[in-house]
């Protein structure tokens, strides 16, 4: 395989692909391989004892599990927030389409802070769930709850392009033939989204299981209960067990990829059934 | 009927997982008064966590925006081998957690590092000082430029830089007259996104930082710091600036939009 282009007029091939693959060898790759090689160098033994330590099975327990209950939540109420925007016209309807993308440009550790003052014992929220023995801060739940904003625009705005394609005469015409809506809903809406709403959900679910600054805040980190797996890292980290950490940071680095690999695939898949339901 | 519901549904959702938050962040911040938030903003080690994060960002925005050019003319205007696994590594920081970015710039930098004993001989200290905070969060910043251009500038397509240097046109001249001017409300965007994230980023810097007050402590640590020591009105202040930048980001994003007609994801 040669790595040869296309002849073109334009100039600047060079200068920017040498530009561009040199910083991405300084600054992703070689720090990226100094890490697979800090796991790869560590005796093998030692390796599976440190990432299947009690402590570092109750945080990816904690991590996947907070974040599946995250993404699932996102691809209920992520839906719904963007069929509302879609079909309906409503005051405000503007204003709210552009504030979905506030977890984005809203620094991490501001929405913990400000979810865990909103949900403390004696918050605007948390005290109407507090007499019923809801505990949110320094929980689980504050936990996923934290996880959700985080997730939530992915899910809106991978689904909102897709609703926006969904021809309605074929609601329509199910409508008419006499479907109910419910089956309409099931049969003719949910298959035609389907790609794009997983695609959501896995990308919300992959930036959930990495999340750190707002769950410090929130999570209260006690070891087996509230404590993730970025945080497990920097706790190795302060201990200056360069090792462990390393060890815990390729087994997060595997679900990075594997999950970019998922993404791709559903995207693709995605594609597939447009191109395949244009062709009929 | 189904209309009001799902209308209440998302404006409940959204009430309580996003209203509910950015208010309480102005609220308790101006809770107090104009006067107390200004004077928690000029606590020395407050004013120290600002200059460090205004400081960083100059550096890692400007960089990026460089880089975020140069990739995005090099895969949107050339077609060559290998274009799927530079874009692949562009993608690479976004689905990377944080708190892996900052550890790899310790295994590389730190004490027991690579070039730890290189760096120690030589006196430089790249960890638990300003240096590793820039790189860690260029690393975590760099795709955003990149990804609002490069799907831009292939829509836009090659013609007219083509016809540019048909007709004699330099290269630099071709970017500067013709390119420019066409992605400018997208760089723009691009620049802007990248900018709110460095200035929020928490967890990589968090890892490479020491979080030494006054010297290596950004504005999101700091806020850490000032919950921890129950300083609530203090760490709602610096909070309430990063609303403000927040809010101001996507301010500019919503009227480039409705200039451009171009939604940006």
């Amino acid at each position: 395989m040669r790595w040869r282009r296309e002849p073109s007029v334009i100039p600047g091939f060079g200068i920017t692909f040498g530009f561009s693959t040199f910083f991405l060898c300084a600054l992703v790759l070689l720090p990226l391989s100094a890490l697979v090689a800090k796991g790869a160098g560590m005796d093998w033994q030692r390796f599976v004892a440190v990432v299947t330590d009690p402590r570092a099975v109750a945080s990816y327990r904690l991590s996947f599990g907070a974040s599946l209950v995250a993404a699932s939540i996102n691809i209920v109420f992520g839906f719904i927030v963007a069929w509302t925007l879609v079909r309906y016209r409503f005051p405000g309807r503007r204003f709210i389409d552009a504030i979905i993308d506030m977890p984005f440009a809203l620094p991490t550790a501001v929405s913990g802070l400000a979810l865990s003052a909103v949900f403390a014992a004696n918050g605007w929220l948390g005290q109407y769930l507090e007499p019923y023995g809801i505990k949110v801060v320094y929980a689980p739940l504050g936990i996923t709850i934290a996880l959700t904003l985080i997730g939530m625009p992915f899910v809106v705005r991978t689904v909102q392009p897709a609703l926006e394609e969904l021809p309605r005469d074929v609601e329509e015409a199910a409508a008419t033939l006499g479907a109910s809506p419910f089956y309409t809903f099931i049969r003719v809406i949910l298959p035609a989204v389907l790609p794009a709403m997983l695609t959501g959900f896995t990308l919300a679910f992959a930036r959930a299981v990495g999340e750190y600054g707002s769950i410090t805040f929130i999570a209260g980190n006690i070891p087996m209960q509230t404590e993730i797996t970025p945080l497990l890292i920097i706790i190795r980290l302060d201990e200056y067990d360069y090792a462990a950490a390393a060890a815990i940071g390729c087994v997060m680095l595997a679900i990075s990829f594997a999950m970019l690999l998922a993404i791709n695939l559903l995207q693709l898949w995605g594609r597939r059934r447009v191109s395949a339901s244009a062709r009929r | 009927m189904t209309r009001i519901l799902l209308i209440g549904i998302s404006l409940a959702f959204l009430g309580a997982l996003l209203f509910a938050p950015l208010a309480m962040v102005f609220v308790t911040a101006f809770g107090a008064g104009w006067q107390a938030w200004f004077s928690s903003l000029s606590d020395s080690d407050t004013a120290a966590a600002i200059r460090l994060t205004l400081t960083a960002t100059a550096i890692v925005v400007p960089l990026n925006t460089l880089f975020g050019i140069c990739a995005a003319w090099c895969i949107a205007k050339f077609e060559f081998r290998g274009k799927s696994v530079l874009l692949t590594l562009i993608d690479l920081p976004l689905a990377v957690s944080p708190v892996v970015s900052g550890l790899i710039y310790v295994l590389l930098f730190g004490a027991q590092g690579w070039f730890g004993a290189w760096l120690q001989e030589h006196e430089i200290s790249i960890i638990f000082a300003v240096p590793g905070i820039v790189l860690a969060t260029m690393f975590v910043t760099f795709p955003y430029v990149a990804r609002e251009l490069i799907p831009l500038m292939q829509q836009l397509g090659n013609d007219e830089e083509e016809a540019a240097i048909t007709l004699g046109a330099g290269g630099w001249f071709t970017f500067f007259h013709v390119t420019l001017p066409r992605i400018r409300w997208g760089l723009l965007y691009g620049v802007i996104l990248c900018n709110a994230r460095a200035m929020g980023e928490f967890g990589a810097v968090s890892v490479v930082s020491g979080n030494i007050r006054g010297m290596t402590t950004t504005m999101p640590l700091h806020i850490e710091n000032l919950y921890q020591d129950y300083n609530i009105t203090g760490a709602f202040a610096v909070a309430s600036l990063l609303s403000l930048l927040a809010v101001l980001t996507l301010i500019i994003k919503t009227l480039l939009e409705w200039r451009t007609g171009i939604r940006h994801r």
